[in-house]
Parts: structure tokens; C-alpha cells; sequence
């Protein structure tokens, strides 16, 4: 086998390492998210959002593209994912905070 | 790297188990707190373990999204949270894509498969962000609430996913020019727009699940682009978030998600055909409603939108908290689609410190009319309309609704006769046990609570 083969297979078992991972994400979220309750929707929705800014490594990474637009890209979406990522915790808490017991 | 993976492995778990702990109100505070941990390590463990950072340029971005955000957290109003969380998904999404354009100009490992995730992940993202903000403007009144449709709209859209299909496909094979992948850019955004101004603002609460599904699967595929387990995996949770809170709604509507988005519902004023009878209504002051409430044990609530457009849910738990000191039974009912996005009419009340364990959902109270004495309707009108059980030719029929015409006494508050969002009568207003208190929800209440008072 030369390189070019064995890179191409370690990508291919990459490939199908990663898809696993996505699929059993989906059916492990499918599992838990069902059973939150209708009266946590909201916050459901507010603390997922927080979560989808795990954007945010990605945008880390980005700004290392070195230099001219990428780096903007980068930094813009750190901003962008930041927000997310702030907002969303802070104001998911708020919310629960007011679920309160008899 | 190896560490840098397990740190998002470990991140991955504590979002799995703080979004385990919502499945309760009692600890879904600690979740969210479990799951914000899990984002910190992750944040750490990139920043510690990838080379040739720009820390600076990192930081800026941080203090600025840190400022925006927490702006927005402590000063949203919880009427407009479906708002805050329509526009979030636009940054989530909009993030996304910029971290995948950003691949695309310079690409660490390129290959098909990278090219084609990057396509992908930009194609979501901006799609995300477009249709997020065209929510937004929707929401809170800068675009139309109505649906906006023109001839050829299917046409058109039909035309710009072909595009984008053959765009995506010469961007991952045909190799030099950039032209094809500003052009997908272009495309993505434009069907952002086009595929969310069509729908109305009754539909919403739909499209802010579904956008927030958008976000998680952008997400998800930038990870692909990355080869980084930490964003497929909260990006596949949050999909599956997304995708189930759409299911609840569209079945809380009784549509297909195809006919909320193809739809255009509530555009026309379903003419109404030549038999259409002026309903007569019975109408009670608030001296009266108190003597009903006097002699009623077990009183349900129907709390709808129109309520808190009223910021009258104060002025509603002082009246139910009055009834109970008086003895009577008070519960809540919550149809799904009540308010502006999933649950929210929950958080709603819950701002105006009513217990959660009195609020129940549709399946949960529907059983309870039957032995209640007063049902009270305040600024909700389609989820209790009848029609939706027997008449085929409403456009709401098939809709689940809260049966309070099985209950003694129904007594609904609204403004004026004025049809709800679906454009349609109510026949609930004509009932015989029926009676209509016209006003605003507030003012209504706080006159009931004194009348309460001085019997």
C-alpha cells in the first residue's frame, strides 16, 4: 500500500467513526428530549440554543485560518456563537428559576 | 489532540445529563447549569489544545458576544422570548456557516468529503440565519405577520433548490473557481427568505422549532467539516430537539408540517359561505361572574395569548389565588400552541408565580371539564372552538382542542367579537351555557377581584 491508500482509508474509517457518533446522538437526544415536559418547552428550546452554540469551538479554530478573511469569519462567529452561548444559559436559567412549587 | 477529544466526549455527557435533568421542573435549573459546565470545558479544552491560536482576536470575540448576550438575557421580556430564540437560532446558524466558509478558504485536510460537508454546512447555517431573522422580523412586527405569497413563489423556490443542488455538487467537483460557492452563499440565503415569508405568524411557533433544529444540524455539520466530535454530537441533540418540538406543534395544529410551510394559512379571509348566521351571544358584567365564581367549587382557566398581549397574567393569579382561599379548586389548561413558540404560555404564568403543578397540558385537563363548574377562556379563541370536532369545512378541523363546552358554565373573556388568528367564528360564543365578558383581559380581572371581595 503506498501513502496515498493508507490516508484514504484512514479517512474512510474517520468518516464512518464520525457518522456513527451522529447517529447515535440523534437516537440518545430523541430519547431524552422526548421526555422533557410540555412546560419546559421553552426552556428546552432557549437551552438548546446554548447548546447549538458549541459553534463556538468550531469558531476558535477558525480564526486560526491565518489571516485576512477567514480570520474575520472566525471572529465574527465567535461573536455570534458567544451570544449564543451566553444568552442562551443565562436567560434558560432565568426562566427556570421562576418555576416554582406551590 | 486525544485529551482535546475526551474533554468534548466529557462536555458531550454533561449536555446529555443537563438535558436530562429538564425532563423535571424540580431540577431542570441544575441541568441547564450541568450543560453550561460542559460548554466551558470544551471552550477550555480548544483553547489549551490547538496551536497558532489568535488569542486576541478570540477574546475580542468572546467580550463582544458575552455583552450582546447577556444584554439580551436580562432585558428580554418572556412575551418576547419567542424573539430572542428565533434570532439565536440565526447566530447559531449564521456561526456555523462562517466557521465552514472560513474551512472553505483555507482548508486543512482537503477531500471530497470535506468539500461536500462544507456545502453542506454553509447551506444550513445560511439558510438558518436568513429564515431566523425573517422570524424575528415577523415576531416582533417588523415584517408582515401575514403570509406573504406572489405568483410563482413554488415556482421560484423549485428553481432556487435546483440551483443550490447543482451549485453544492459543482462546488465539492469543480475544483478552482470560488463562484460556484458564493453563488450556494447567495442561494442559501435567498431561500432562507423565501421559504419563511410565505408562512404566518400563527405558524411561528413551528418555524422557530424547526430554525432551532436548522441550528443544531448546522452545527452537527460543521462538526463534519471539522472532524470534531463535540460539535456532532450537541449538534445532533439539539436537531433532535428541534425536530421533536416541531412534531408536538404540528400535531397541537392538526397540519403537516409540508402544509405549515407550503400553506400560506390565515392569508385569506376565508370567505364565508351565504348561510353564515350572526352568532347570538350572551353577555355578563363582572358582578355576575363573581356570584357564578361564588358558587362554582372547581374552576379550570384557559389562559391564551391574548392574555399576556394584555400583561394580565398578574392580575389573573391574584384572582386565582383569591378562589382558592375562598376553597375552590383553580387548575390551569395549556393547549400546546398557546402563546408564540413551545411552552410558552408556561413560562408566562410561571413569571406570574402560579405553581407549575396546576398548570396541565391538553390530555391531562380534557378529562377534568367534565366535572368542572366554570371553565374561563381569557384571550384564547381557535383551541376551544368546537367546529374543530365536527365541522370538515373549518380550516382548524381535526385541531385537538380543550373541551370547556363540556364544563357547567363557560365564561369567555375577550375584546371585542373579533375572530382569532384563523380568521374564523367561534360557534363556543353561541352556546347556551356560554357567557361572554367583553373587555380587556386585565381590567376584567382586577374589576372581578373586587367584585370577588365585596360579596
Amino acid at each position: 500500500m503506498d501513502m496515498i491508500e493508507i490516508v484514504q482509508q484512514l479517512e474512510a474509517e474517520n468518516m464512518i467513526y464520525i457518522l456513527t457518533v451522529f447517529i447515535l446522538a440523534i437516537f440518545v437526544g430523541n430519547e431524552i428530549i422526548s421526555k422533557v415536559p410540555h412546560t419546559l418547552h421553552t426552556p428546552l428550546m432557549s437551552g438548546s440554543n446554548a447548546i447549538s452554540g458549541i459553534a463556538v469551538v468550531g469558531a476558535i479554530i477558525a480564526t486560526k485560518a491565518g489571516g485576512g478573511l477567514g480570520t474575520w469569519f472566525g471572529l465574527i462567529a465567535v461573536i455570534f456563537a458567544t451570544v449564543n452561548v451566553v444568552g442562551g444559559f443565562m436567560v434558560t436559567d432565568r426562566m427556570l428559576k421562576m418555576f416554582k412549587r406551590k | 489532540m486525544e485529551y482535546t477529544n475526551i474533554a468534548y466526549v466529557f462536555a458531550a455527557i454533561l449536555f446529555i445529563l443537563g438535558i436530562k435533568r429538564l425532563s423535571s421542573p424540580k431540577t431542570a435549573r441544575s441541568g441547564n447549569t450541568v450543560a453550561s459546565m460542559g460548554m466551558l470545558i470544551a471552550i477550555v479544552a480548544t483553547l489549551v489544545s490547538f496551536d497558532l491560536l489568535d488569542f486576541q482576536t478570540i477574546a475580542i470575540g468572546m467580550i463582544i458576544g458575552t455583552i450582546i448576550g447577556a444584554f439580551f438575557a436580562i432585558k428580554v421580556e418572556m412575551t418576547q422570548m419567542p424573539q430572542m430564540v428565533a434570532i439565536f437560532n440565526g447566530f447559531g446558524g449564521g456561526a456555523s456557516a462562517l466557521v465552514a466558509a472560513a474551512e472553505y478558504l483555507n482548508p486543512a485536510n482537503p477531500s471530497t468529503f470535506n468539500s461536500a460537508t462544507i456545502a453542506i454546512s454553509v447551506f444550513v447555517g445560511t439558510l438558518t440565519f436568513t429564515g431566523s431573522f425573517i422570524a424575528f422580523g415577523k415576531l416582533q412586527g417588523f415584517v408582515s405577520g401575514r403570509p406573504i405569497v406572489f405568483t410563482g413563489q413554488k415556482l421560484l423556490n423549485a428553481l432556487i433548490a435546483i440551483s443550490l443542488v447543482s451549485l453544492g455538487t459543482f462546488s465539492v467537483i469543480g475544483g478552482e473557481t470560488d463562484s460556484y460557492f458564493y453563488g450556494l452563499v447567495a442561494l442559501s440565503a435567498l431561500i432562507g427568505i423565501t421559504l419563511t415569508i410565505p408562512i404566518g405568524g400563527a405558524d411561528m411557533p413551528v418555524v422557530i422549532s424547526l430554525l432551532n433544529s436548522y441550528s443544531g444540524v448546522a452545527a452537527a455539520a460543521t462538526g463534519f467539516v471539522l472532524m470534531n466530535n463535540g460539535l456532532i454530537i450537541a449538534g445532533a441533540l439539539v436537531g433532535a430537539s428541534g425536530l421533536i418540538l416541531t412534531k408536538i406543534m404540528c400535531k397541537g395544529m392538526n397540519r403537516s408540517l409540508a402544509n405549515v410551510i407550503f400553506g400560506a394559512v390565515g392569508l385569506t379571509q376565508d370567505t364565508p359561505s351565504g348561510d353564515e348566521k350572526q352568532i347570538q351571544v350572551k353577555s355578563a358584567s363582572t358582578e355576575e361572574v363573581a356570584m357564578i365564581l361564588e358558587s362554582a367549587e372547581k374552576i379550570i382557566i384557559v389562559p391564551g395569548y391574548g392574555l399576556a398581549v394584555a400583561q394580565a397574567q398578574h392580575a389573573l393569579r391574584e384572582v386565582a389565588d383569591f378562589l382558592e382561599k375562598m376553597g375552590k379548586k383553580v387548575l390551569y389548561a395549556i393547549h400546546p400552541v398557546a402563546g408564540r413558540m413551545p411552552g410558552h404560555m408556561n413560562v408566562l404564568l410561571a413569571e406570574a408565580n402560579v405553581p407549575y403543578e396546576q398548570l396541565l397540558d391538553l390530555e391531562q385537563v380534557n378529562p377534568e371539564f367534565k366535572t368542572c363548574d366554570v371553565a374561563i377562556v381569557l384571550g384564547a379563541n381557535d383551541v376551544v372552538n368546537p367546529a374543530a370536532r365536527h365541522d370538515t369545512s373549518s380550516p382548524i378541523y381535526g385541531m385537538p382542542i380543550l373541551d370547556v363546552d363540556k364544563a357547567k358554565t363557560v365564561l369567555v373573556n375577550k375584546r371585542t367579537m373579533n375572530p382569532g388568528f384563523a380568521g374564523i367564528q367561534n360557534e363556543l360564543f353561541g352556546f347556551d351555557n356560554t357567557l361572554m365578558v367583553f373587555g380587556d383581559a386585565k381590567a376584567v380581572l382586577l374589576d372581578l377581584h373586587k367584585d370577588l371581595k365585596e360579596l
